[in-house]
């Protein structure tokens, strides 16, 4: 296949368990959406990694530039009660 | 001491073991030569599932017949004559990717009727190895099915060439549903059902994709193929077994 004919890619987010968040797996090929989720679940899923699939396509996404790092995260080094680390949280929690 | 019963349940339990055995080893072909990497990958999935079940029911056949004999034993060390495959499955898939998918589909369909029924058996082994196969058969019926309709509906060459698989595959169609003896006795004993009523809802899931990827089913004059419920097979098989068999048959003392 000439590569100027990929198809397009889909970024693929697989939840491990109910009610746990979707974390990203990688990315798949695929013309459409249905068959992204059949690729997904080949790809990413076929171990029984998961319970739900989610694909999105990549050109959806809309990431920050590494220019924004200083702007978006800096601020946030000095200024520890942002952080909830001076909360209880009950044991054996493992999701918040 | 064998009842007759037991005989059959074994026979029973080769055919589908068979079937999807030789069936897997026909997709694996595919291994590293998928259209995409992603396909690649999934054709592998679908490989495996097959083999799964082969080793289900393959297993319980060898726990029937209570001699020791292993599931290698059944894979490896029978001849062509042994297998009770349906003639489909041994054709070669290599040549094209949209007749493997029209196989693929036409088997799959097939399966998940009979496993549906087999759910219901009286046997627990059977029940229990249908339920957890019908799972992985209902996505191969969704995968194929898919592909069915994008190459029959797509381009003038893809509509061309799958419709030319179809009519290849077509005349081996009619095998899916016959029966004879065995299958009489377990379906008497409430073991195992009717594969010829299965027909009219094959036919139906069948259509539905068939109409949607705008093919034509040629016309009932087709010849139709027959002989795996006997061990006659076509001239396919013997190379496929060579190929598959060779090590375990070369070096017996080989071990996974």
């Amino acid at each position: 296949m000439n590569s100027n004919h990929q198809w397009p890619t889909w970024e693929v987010f697989t939840q491990k368990k109910q009610g746990a968040a979707h974390e990203h797996a990688g990315s798949v090929h695929a013309p459409d959406a249905e068959m992204a989720l059949l690729n997904a679940r080949d790809v990413y899923g076929r171990r029984q990694e998961g319970v739900n699939i989610w694909v999105i396509p990549t050109n959806a996404i809309i990431a920050s530039t590494p220019e924004d790092v200083g702007a978006f995260f800096d601020p946030a080094n000095d200024k520890m009660y942002r952080s909830p680390n001076f909360f209880k949280t009950a044991d054996g929690l493992k999701t918040i | 001491m064998m009842t007759e019963l037991n005989t059959a349940l074994i026979e029973y339990c080769l055919r589908i073991a068979d079937n999807s055995l030789i069936h897997a080893q026909r997709i694996a072909d595919w291994t590293g030569h998928g259209p995409i990497l992603e396909e690649d990958i999934a054709m592998s999935n679908v490989s495996l599932d097959l083999i799964g079940q082969a080793r289900g029911f393959y297993t319980y056949a060898s726990q029937l017949e209570g001699n020791g004999k292993s599931e290698d034993f059944y894979a490896f060390h029978r001849g062509e004559r042994d297998f009770r495959n349906r003639l489909m499955v041994e054709q070669p898939d290599l040549k094209d990717f949209g007749f493997t998918m029209m196989k693929l589909f036409f088997n799959g369909c097939f399966d998940y009727l009979i496993f549906r029924d087999l759910m219901k058996s009286n046997d627990e082994t059977i029940s229990g190895l249908a339920s957890k196969s019908i799972k992985e058969v209902t996505y191969h019926v969704r995968h194929a099915g898919d592909w069915v309709v994008r190459l029959g509906d797509g381009t003038e060459e893809s509509h061309q060439r799958i419709q030319k698989s179809l009519n290849e595959l077509w005349p081996f169609t009619n095998e899916l549903f016959e029966q004879n003896e065995v299958d009489e006795l377990l379906i008497h004993n409430g073991a195992a059902f009717n594969k010829k009523e299965l027909k009219a809802e094959w036919e139906a899931m069948v259509n539905e994709i068939i109409t949607k990827a705008t093919l034509i089913i040629p016309s009932d004059s087709t010849y139709f193929y027959s002989g795996g419920i006997n061990g006659v097979h076509s001239e396919h098989l013997g190379f496929l077994l060579a190929e598959m068999q060779y090590l375990p048959r070369m070096y017996p003392d080989a071990i996974w």
